[in-house]
C-alpha cells in the first residue's frame, strides 16, 4: 500500500501528496491531484443502453467523449433522488475520458504520506475494492480513491 | 544513419513489391522490354543503395539477381525456373530487410546458394567451360537459346541497343557507387550519365511531384478536420435556431470550406486498393506451381481508391480469400477438364464504387459451394441443430462459411485451412463496418461480394428514435425506410410474439430497436403503425421498428470507451450537431438478435431448389385457433371438415371426446388459446387414418386457398412448421403430425410393433417443408420411415443398410437427382431389387416416360397422400409376397 496510482509523482511533495476531496454518501474520499483533470457539471447525458450500472452515460466535454462513473452505484450506496446538477471529476485512463459522479467537491488537502493508513479491517467491501488507503482527518475518515480500480468495470463482469 | 536507413528500408520495401508484381507479369510476357527494364532498374537501385549504405549481404544477392536478369534484358530466354530463384533472392532480401529493421544491422550469414543457383542460371556456358565433365547438351541449348531471341531481338533492335546502352552505363558507376559521395560528388563523366539515366526513368520526375509525408501527419489532420466537422454541425444547429443571424452567410461560407477541406483530406489519405492487390498475383503464382494449378488472375478496377486506413484493414482478408479460391476452390486441370471447363481457373477480382461504398467482388470459376457438407459440418460442429440445417434456405447455408471453426476444407494444406476461416475474414470485414456476402453455384463457381465504406472516419447516418433516446444507424446498411400504419397495406403483423411486416407480398421479420436495446418495458409497442428502417447486413434483410425518424448527418465515428466496448449493439459514439453524444447502432449486432430470434431469412432471394415447389400451388385449409393470425394446413391431409353440435362433446379421463361415426373421437385444442365451446357449434378439422380419427378444435375455418407454398420463416414453436404468404397474407403453417400423437400416444408407434421390418422405407427427399410433411403421413399408414435430404446421402444410407420395402425419391434434387439415383441404386445388384417410388410435383408425359424408364415402378404427386400410401402398400406387398 505504498503507491497510490501510477501518476502521481509530481503530487508527491517531500513525502506530501495533494488530494482532491469529495463527498459521496455521507463518506468523505480524496483523489490524487495528478490523477485529476478538471471538475465539471454533468450536462446532457446521454445513456447507454445494455451499459453495466455503474456507467450513468455518456456526455461532451468540450469535444470529448466522456464516459460517466455512477459513483454511488459503484460504490454500492442508495441512489441519487434525481441527476440534476450532479457535478463530476474529470480523470483520464488510457487515453479515455470518464467523469466519477460526487456529490459535492470539497478543499485540496495536502497530506503527509506517511499519516495514510491500509484499510480497516471492517470497511465495506465493495469500499475496500477501491481504496487505496484511509488518512485520519479531524472529525472523520479521508478513504483514498484508486482511480484505476475504480475505473475496472465492464471488463471483468463481462468476461466472466 | 537511423533516418537515412529508415528511408532506405520503406523505399526498398516498396520496390521489392513492385519487383514481385512485375515479375509475375514478365514472365508471362517474357518479350516485354519495358518491364524488364522496370525490374532492372529497381534492383539496379536496390542493389546501388546497399552497396552506401555499407550492406555487404543484400549488395551481393542484389548483385546476383542484376546480373541475371541483365541477361534476360541480353536475350536469354526467361525460365519459370530462373523466375523462380528470383522471386527467392527477392524473398531471401526481405527477410534480410526485416531483420534489419529490428536490429539495425544487417543479419550474419551468406547467400552462397542462391547467389550460386543465381549465378550458375546467368552463365550456363561459363559453367560448361570450367567443368570440363560437363554434358554437351546444356551448351547447345544454351546455343538454341542464344539463336531463338535473335528473331524477336531483330524486330525491336531500338530496344535491344538502349537496353545495352544502359547496361553500359550502368554497370560502371555501380562501382563508384559503393563509395560514399562517389555517386553524388565524383565529376566522373559516367557517373552524370547513371544520374541522368535514373532521372530520365521517372525516380526524379516523381519526387518533383510528391513528397514524403508521415502518417502520423496525416492521421492527425484527419483528426483536426474531424473536430472542425463537428463543431461546423454545431454551429449550424445554432443558426437553425436562430433565424436571422448576421452569421448566417460567413458560416455558409465556412460550412463549404469545411466541406472541401474534409474532401481534400480525405484525399490524401485515399490510395487505389491496387496496393492492396499487389502481392495477390505473386501469391496466386506461387500457389498455381505448389497446387499444379493453372490460374488467371484478372483485376479489374485496381485504380478504385480509398481510405487507407479501411485499405490495411482489408488487405489480410483479401489475400486470404483468393489463397483460399486458389487453394479450395479451383480444381485441378484434369478435374477441370472433366468438368468441361477451361483447364485454366480464373480468379477475377474487380472493385468500383457505388454510393459511398465500395463493392470488392472475388469469383472464381471453381466447384463452388457444396451446401450439403457445409451443413453437415456445421452440425458436426455443434453450431446449428439438424432441424436448423434442414430449415435452412440455400443462401442461409452457403452463409454459413462465416461460422466461427468451419473449415469445409478437407485436407489442411500449407496453403489454407490453419483453423483460420472465413470467420476471421468476415470479423475484419465487420469491424470496418463492411458486410460480406457469399453466392455460388456448385459445380460453376463462387463469388463473394465485400462492400465497404470508403472511410471510416467520416459516415452519414440516419438519426431515429426509440424509447426517448435518440440512436445513429449507418446509412450504408439502410435500404429503406417505411411507415406503417394500421389498415394500410404496410402493417405490422404479429405471428406469435414475432412482429412482421409484409413488404411487397414478402416476409420481412422485425425488431423494436427499443426492446433490443431493453429500454421500453417487456411488452413495448404492440401498435401495428410506426417507423421502420429496412436493414441489410449480407444478403439478411430485416426491419428496426423505430418511434421517430430525423435527419441524415455525417457523423465522426469515435471509438467507444473501452467499459462499453461488450455492449455488441453500438460500433461507436459520436457528437451530434446539438452538442449531445449519441450511440452509433451496429448493423451486425442487430442482426444477430434476429437471427438467434427467428432463424432471420431473406428476401428477394428464394431456395434454388425450391422452384418446383414455388410452381405448383396447392390448396390450403385457412383457420383462425386461439389468435386472431391466420393458420394453415395443406387441405390434402385434412379428412373432413366437421361442424359439431356442442351438446354431443363429451368429458372423459380429462380429455373431450365426441361420438363420430361409431367410434369416440378424442378432440385436440390447437393450441392453449382455443376454447372447447359450451354451446353453439365447434368447428374442427378431422384427420383419420385406418378407422382411428381425431378432431383438431379450431376456432373458424376461414377459407380454403390455393397458392404456392413458400416457408418463409421457420418456427421454433412445436406444432407449427413456419410461416408463409398465403394469399398475400401471413399465415402460420401447422405441423400436423405434432397433433395426432396427442389424440392417441400410440398412433405412429402402434402401427410400427405390428408390422414386420420389412415395411422400413426410405424416403429421399430434399425439401424440408415434406420432410416434415410425408413421414407422419407414412407413419400413419405403418411404415417405418427412414429419411435422407439428397441422393448422396440415400446412396450413403443403403451402403450400410438394404432392409428397405421401397425408395421413395424426390426427383427434383440439388446435386444427384432422383433419376440419377434411380440409375445408381439399379446399378448395385444389392440394392437393385428395392421397388423405386417417385414424388413429385408435377410431371409431363414425356417425363412419366423416362421415370419409367429409370425404373421407377410408380409416380405419385406429392399432395397425393391417398395416392401415396396405397401406391407404397402395393409395392411393400408384392415384395412381401415374392419373397
Amino acid at each position: 500500500m505504498t503507491n497510490v496510482g501510477a501518476n502521481d509523482n509530481h503530487s508527491r511533495l517531500d513525502g506530501y501528496v495533494e488530494y482532491v476531496t469529495a463527498t459521496i454518501g455521507e463518506q468523505a474520499f480524496g483523489l490524487p491531484i495528478a490523477r485529476v483533470q478538471d471538475v465539471f457539471m454533468l450536462e446532457k447525458l446521454t445513456r447507454v443502453p445494455l451499459a453495466p450500472p455503474e456507467i450513468a452515460g455518456v456526455l461532451n466535454l468540450r469535444g470529448r467523449i466522456v464516459t460517466a462513473i455512477d459513483m454511488r452505484e459503484r460504490l454500492g450506496l442508495e441512489r441519487r433522488r434525481n441527476d440534476e446538477s450532479a457535478i463530476a471529476i474529470g480523470i483520464e485512463c488510457n487515453g479515455e475520458s470518464y467523469g466519477l459522479m460526487i456529490d459535492a467537491i470539497g478543499e485540496v488537502l495536502k497530506l503527509a504520506e506517511d499519516t495514510r493508513e491500509s484499510n480497516p479491517a471492517n470497511l465495506d467491501k465493495r469500499l475496500a475494492s477501491v481504496s487505496a488507503g484511509v488518512h485520519r482527518l479531524e472529525g472523520q475518515l479521508l478513504v483514498v480513491l484508486d482511480v484505476d480500480r475504480v475505473l475496472e468495470i465492464g471488463l471483468n463482469a463481462k468476461a466472466a | 544513419m537511423d533516418d537515412l536507413l529508415r528511408e532506405f528500408l520503406t523505399e526498398t520495401n516498396e520496390s521489392l513489391d513492385t519487383i514481385d508484381v512485375e515479375l509475375v507479369r514478365f514472365e508471362q510476357d517474357p518479350n516485354n522490354a519495358q518491364i524488364l527494364g522496370n525490374i532492372f532498374r529497381l534492383v539496379h537501385t536496390v542493389k546501388g543503395t546497399c552497396g552506401f549504405l555499407g550492406l555487404p549481404r543484400l549488395e551481393a544477392l542484389a548483385h546476383a539477381a542484376e546480373t541475371l536478369m541483365g541477361k534476360f534484358r541480353d536475350g536469354m530466354p526467361v525460365t519459370a525456373d530462373a523466375v523462380t530463384v528470383i522471386l527467392e533472392s527477392i524473398d531471401r532480401i526481405k527477410e534480410i530487410l526485416t531483420d534489419l529493421e529490428a536490429t539495425q544491422q544487417e543479419p550474419q550469414g551468406a547467400d552462397t546458394d542462391l547467389i550460386g543457383s543465381l549465378e550458375r542460371l546467368a552463365f550456363p556456358v561459363a559453367a560448361t567451360r570450367a567443368d570440363a565433365a560437363a554434358k554437351q547438351a546444356a551448351g547447345t541449348l544454351v546455343r538454341q537459346a542464344l539463336e531463338r531471341p535473335l528473331r524477336p531481338g531483330e524486330v525491336s533492335l531500338d530496344e535491344l541497343e538502349r537496353a545495352f546502352r544502359e547496361t553500359a552505363v550502368e554497370i560502371e558507376p555501380a562501382f563508384p557507387a559503393k563509395e560514399p559521395d562517389g555517386a553524388s560528388a565524383a565529376p566522373a563523366s559516367a557517373a552524370k550519365v547513371f544520374r541522368d539515366v535514373d532521372d530520365e526513368t521517372g525516380a526524379g520526375k516523381l519526387a518533383s511531384q510528391s513528397i514524403r509525408v508521415s502518417v502520423n501527419t496525416l492521421e492527425h489532420l484527419m483528426t483536426m478536420v474531424s473536430e472542425l466537422v463537428l463543431a461546423r454541425n454545431q454551429l449550424l444547429e445554432i443558426a437553425r435556431r436562430d433565424e436571422d443571424t448576421d452569421f448566417k452567410v460567413p458560416l455558409q461560407r465556412l460550412s463549404h470550406v469545411t466541406a472541401e477541406l474534409q474532401e481534400g483530406v480525405m484525399k490524401t489519405r485515399m490510395q487505389p486498393i491496387g496496393n492492396a492487390w499487389q502481392k495477390l498475383p505473386r501469391v496466386v503464382r506461387d500457389l498455381a506451381a505448389e497446387l499444379g494449378k493453372e490460374i488467371d488472375l484478372q483485376m479489374v478496377g485496381a485504380e478504385t481508391e480509398l481510405d487507407r486506413q479501411v485499405l490495411d484493414l482489408i488487405r489480410d482478408p483479401l489475400t486470404h480469400m483468393v489463397r483460399n479460391s486458389a487453394d479450395h476452390a479451383l480444381e485441378r486441370p484434369a478435374d477441370r477438364r472433366a468438368a468441361g471447363k477451361p483447364e485454366t481457373g480464373t480468379i477475377r477480382l474487380s472493385a468500383y464504387h457505388e454510393g459511398g461504398h465500395i463493392i470488392v467482388q472475388i469469383a472464381d470459376d471453381g466447384r463452388g459451394l457444396h451446401v450439403e457438407k457445409v451443413k453437415a459440418k456445421a452440425i458436426a460442429n455443434g453450431l446449428i441443430t439438424e432441424a436448423e440445417a434442414a430449415k435452412m434456405t440455400e443462401a442461409q447455408a452457403q452463409r454459413l462459411i462465416f461460422a466461427p471453426g468451419l473449415s469445409t476444407a478437407q485436407a489442411i494444406t500449407s496453403i489454407s485451412g490453419r483453423g483460420v476461416g472465413m470467420d476471421v475474414v468476415k470479423t475484419n470485414i465487420d469491424q470496418i463496418g463492411g458486410t460480406i456476402d457469399v453466392k455460388s453455384v456448385l459445380g460453376v463457381g463462387a463469388t463473394f461480394t465485400i462492400k465497404i465504406p470508403l472511410t471510416l472516419a467520416i459516415v452519414s447516418a440516419l438519426i431515429v428514435e426509440a424509447a426517448g433516446e435518440r440512436f445513429a444507424i449507418p446509412q450504408l446498411a439502410v435500404i429503406e425506410l417505411v411507415r406503417a400504419q394500421a389498415n394500410s397495406d404496410s402493417r405490422i403483423e404479429r405471428i406469435k410474439d414475432t412482429p412482421i411486416l409484409r413488404l411487397r407480398d414478402k416476409l420481412l421479420p422485425l425488431v423494436d430497436l427499443g426492446r433490443v436495446l431493453e429500454l421500453s418495458a417487456g411488452q413495448g409497442s404492440n401498435a401495428a403503425s410506426g417507423f421502420i428502417v429496412v436493414m441489410q447486413v449480407g444478403s439478411q434483410k430485416f426491419g428496426v421498428v423505430v418511434d421517430d425518424l430525423f435527419h441524415t448527418e455525417e457523423i465522426v465515428v469515435k471509438p467507444m470507451s473501452s467499459r462499453l466496448r461488450h455492449i455488441g449493439m453500438f460500433s461507436g459514439n459520436t457528437i451530434l450537431g446539438d452538442g449531445s453524444v449519441i450511440m452509433i447502432i451496429d448493423p451486425n449486432g442487430i442482426a444477430e438478435t434476429i437471427g438467434a430470434a427467428s432463424n432471420a431469412n431473406e428476401l428477394g432471394e428464394t431456395e434454388a431448389h425450391s422452384a418446383s415447389l414455388e410452381d405448383a400451388t396447392q390448396a390450403f385449409l385457412v383457420f383462425r385457433a386461439g389468435s386472431p393470425e391466420l393458420k394453415a394446413v395443406p387441405l390434402s391431409l385434412v379428412t373432413r371438415l366437421e361442424e359439431i353440435d356442442c351438446a354431443r362433446i363429451e368429458m372423459s379421463n380429462g380429455r373431450h371426446l365426441v361420438q363420430y361415426r361409431g367410434h369416440l373421437m378424442p378432440l385436440v385444442r390447437m393450441n392453449d388459446g382455443v376454447q372447447v365451446r359450451g354451446r353453439g357449434v365447434q368447428p374442427m378439422l378431422v384427420f383419420s387414418d385406418e378407422g382411428r380419427s381425431m378432431g383438431l378444435v379450431v376456432d373458424e375455418i376461414v377459407d380454403i386457398a390455393e397458392d404456392k407454398l413458400t416457408i418463409e420463416i421457420a418456427s421454433q414453436t412445436p406444432g407449427v412448421l413456419g410461416s408463409a404468404v398465403i394469399r398475400g397474407k401471413a399465415t402460420e403453417i401447422i405441423d400436423v403430425g405434432h397433433f395426432l400423437p396427442q389424440a392417441f400416444e400410440d398412433w405412429f408407434r402402434r402401427k410400427e410393433d405390428t408390422r414386420a421390418s420389412a415395411q422400413r422405407v426410405l424416403l429421399v427427399e430434399d425439401s424440408s417443408f415434406f420432410r416434415n410433411m410425408l413421414p407422419p403421413v407414412l407413419q400413419a399408414a405403418g411404415f417405418r420411415v427412414v429419411v435422407a435430404v439428397d441422393g448422396e446421402e440415400a446412396l450413403a444410407i443403403l451402403k450400410k443398410d438394404r432392409e428397405f420395402a421401397a425408395i421413395i425419391t424426390d426427383l427434383e434434387m440439388p446435386g444427384m437427382d432422383g433419376l440419377q439415383l434411380a440409375a445408381a441404386i439399379r446399378d448395385d445388384s444389392r440394392t437393385a431389387h428395392i421397388p423405386l417410388l417417385a414424388i413429385s410435383s408435377y410431371a409431363s408425359p414425356a417425363m412419366l416416360e423416362r421415370i419409367r424408364q429409370a425404373g421407377f415402378r410408380e409416380f405419385v404427386a406429392k399432395f397425393d397422400r391417398p395416392g401415396l400410401i396405397s401406391a407404397v402398400k402395393g409395392l411393400c406387398t408384392e415384395l412381401v409376397e415374392a419373397a
